[in-house]
């Protein structure tokens, strides 16, 4: 009886997952997976809502969102195996290593799937084309352009960093030395270091405002050190006369925007990030692009990509957040 | 003079019958159900090249399985293969910068597997300790030396000819790692169920202290088991940082967990005492079955996690509710 039962309820679930399958198969939908780090993240939902709002805009696109559920190697690797096995059109994932990933997607490409990166990128000889959320002169120059916008009459500003060592930023500092004559009347006073710690950033937003008594913006292009910026400016009762901006995650600034201790800052737009690498996935699956270098690719509304030497490409400046759309964001991540 | 021959049956059921009603048969029913759904479930399941991708999400596990069936049966456990499997792997990356080739590779695998398995086996045999105290202190001691070492960082740039054992193929879609398992699962249930060595086992999990006084060296034999453990933590990692081509300080993380679920879904007593190799190998499936169909389908993998575990919990409680019903 209880055996019955068991193999009824197998054959229910075989039979639920089957009417699930077949709409998979149907015609000549174009397939793309979105492959993500893992499943659950906020961040990875919102680039798979930008993804749905691409199949949307092309049309005959279904977009096959999944991942693992811890952000394994192995995990992707299955979930690459499985989606060989079904002969999607196109692989997109957000790679949990750089390089384990290689072997497997290197059969998925010899067996005619197209195969992207995006976010988090892998080896070239194991994709097509990466994207890049953004790249170091786009954000260099933001980083700047955050700050001289709220400051017409030009005025003061500070650096907080994160390590002296810091690839990441050195690199984004030094690209926004390069454009500082862009902004005339825009002087930096200052750099110092937090070491992404949230106590020791603190301390040092502290030490700017009193060694810089007319300090008018810190800029921090680290998600630790402008959440610990922004605190200290509240504390020291000088929201409105300094501004912080930089980097950081909507989830972690969304109290500095509301108290104004921060006007706006910057990162990646997952969403804006999901559909344009389902757009380039779509555009090399469809041969309306080659992936080689120098080569332009359109990408829907977010104009287009040029890829550089190893087949990457930067997709655009980093998204302003700002009190009028932080509400949407900070849900997200 | 007349001889009367009455049939006295050494034995109350048939072998057969035995056989029909066993663990293994249950288990074999279920993945042929499972077989038989997932290909009309997908119409991408029967494929030839789609079945042997899918074994090797199961092949590493369930080389360790055997061996941990054999210590599960003998009254211990070892959760500390998954980070055996990091140390070996990082200790051959090492070897690798160092300008080894792979039949060295193979021989620092093995051999780091050994040493961490006899560290477990001292822990246990010698200081008498809880085995999954002393390898759940192991677990994070191995896969912390790996952080040590790596970082952030990564080895890469394994030679060509190491990519065999974790992406070759012997012939056709038969890999290199499917005939290893099959080859495993052959010599162990040669090893517990027609050994000496193999009553041992399940005698001293059935009673430590009367296999002690009859004569078994219960602390060496948990030592050897340990050692084996280890050992095939090592042939899994070897198999593994040979698919992936890069060593990385989170490799096989939770594998652990998934290799005793294998082992007690093969009907191993998670308490020591009964269970076979047979068992076990179905039991590798059934898990990979399981999880290529659901991912077929794109099921998200936490719902594949809930299905493993509904399959573990329904299948142990299965054959129970069947006895009570009986009754």
């Amino acid at each position: 009886m209880i055996r019955r039962n068991f193999t009824k309820l197998l054959a229910g679930v075989s039979l639920a997952t089957s009417f699930m399958g077949t709409t998979a198969m149907a015609d000549d939908t174009m397939r793309i997976a979105l492959v993500v780090k893992a499943l659950g993240i906020g961040f990875f939902e919102a680039a798979a809502k930008g993804a749905e709002e691409a199949a949307a805009e092309l049309g005959n696109v279904e977009v096959i969102y999944t991942g693992p559920t811890d952000t394994t190697a192995e995990g992707q690797i299955e979930v690459i195996n499985s989606l060989i096995a079904q002969g999607v059109d196109a692989i997109a994932v957000s790679s949990n290593d750089t390089d384990a990933l290689v072997p497997t997607l290197k059969k998925a490409m010899q067996r005619g799937i197209t195969v992207i990166s995006w976010d988090s990128g892998v080896a070239p000889e194991g994709r097509q084309v990466h994207l890049n959320p953004s790249s170091n002169p786009l954000i260099g120059n933001m980083i700047i352009k955050l700050a001289a916008d709220h400051l017409p009459d030009g005025g003061e500003v500070a650096l907080l960093s994160a390590t002296t060592t810091s690839t990441n930023q050195n690199v984004w500092i030094e690209e926004m030395n390069k454009v500082m004559g862009n902004y005339p009347g825009i002087e930096v006073v200052a750099t110092v270091y937090g070491d992404d710690l949230a106590d020791k950033s603190y301390r040092e937003a502290q030490g700017l405002m009193q060694s810089y008594p007319d300090l008018d913006a810190i800029i921090a292009p680290t998600s630790v050190g402008i959440v610990a910026a922004a605190q200290a400016v509240a504390d020291a009762g000088k929201i409105g006369e300094v501004n912080v901006t930089g980097l950081g995650l909507p989830s972690e600034m969304a109290g500095a925007i509301e108290s104004g201790a921060s006007k706006s800052f910057a990162i990646w737009n997952p969403i804006d990030l999901g559909y344009s690498a389902t757009m380039i996935a779509y555009q090399l699956a469809s041969e309306n692009a080659v992936a080689e270098p120098g080569a332009t690719i359109e990408i829907g509304r977010m104009g287009s990509i040029t890829l550089d030497d190893t087949n990457a490409a930067a997709m655009a400046d980093p998204f302003v957040y700002d009190s009028s759309n932080i509400d949407q964001f900070k849900s997200i991540f | 003079m007349s001889t009367t021959e009455r049939f006295i049956p050494d034995r109350l059921q048939s072998p057969l019958a035995t056989r029909l009603k066993s663990w293994e048969s249950l288990l074999l029913l279920v993945a042929i159900a499972i077989f038989i759904a997932n290909s009309f479930a997908s119409p991408y399941f029967l494929n030839a090249w789609s079945l042997s991708d899918a074994t090797f999400n199961f092949t590493e596990k369930a080389m360790i399985a055997f061996a941990m069936a054999l210590l599960i049966i003998s009254g211990e456990i070892d959760l500390s293969v998954a980070s055996i499997i990091a140390l070996a792997s990082t200790a051959m990356g090492a070897a690798l910068q160092l300008g080894a080739g792979t039949p060295v590779l193979i021989l620092v695998g093995l051999g780091t597997g050994l040493l961490c398995g006899a560290f477990n086996g001292v822990l246990v045999t010698r200081l008498g300790l809880p085995s999954i105290v002393v390898t759940i202190g192991t677990m994070s001691l191995f896969r912390g030396i790996s952080y040590i070492v790596l970082g952030d960082q990564a080895f890469r740039g394994y030679p060509a000819d190491f990519a065999f054992f974790g992406q070759g193929y012997v012939f056709w879609v038969v890999s290199f790692e499917f005939v290893l398992f099959v080859l495993l699962a052959i010599i162990y249930s040669v090893v517990l169920h027609r050994t000496n060595f193999g009553r041992t086992v399940y005698a001293i999990g059935n009673n430590p202290t009367g296999a002690l006084f009859s004569g078994i060296r219960v602390a060496r034999v948990k030592f050897i088991l340990f050692l084996l453990t280890g050992l095939m933590a090592g042939v899994a990692s070897i198999c593994l940082t040979s698919r992936l081509g890069s060593t990385r300080p989170s490799i096989a993380t939770g594998l652990e967990l998934e290799v005793v679920t294998m082992v007690v879904l093969g009907g191993v007593n998670i308490l020591g005492g009964s269970g076979t190799i047979p068992g076990v190998f179905i039991a590798a499936f059934v898990m990979g079955l399981v999880t290529f169909g659901l991912g077929l389908l794109n099921v998200p993998g936490i719902v594949m996690s809930i299905v493993i575990g509904a399959l573990l919990i329904g299948v142990i409680a299965l054959p129970r509710l069947w006895a009570m019903w009986r009754k």
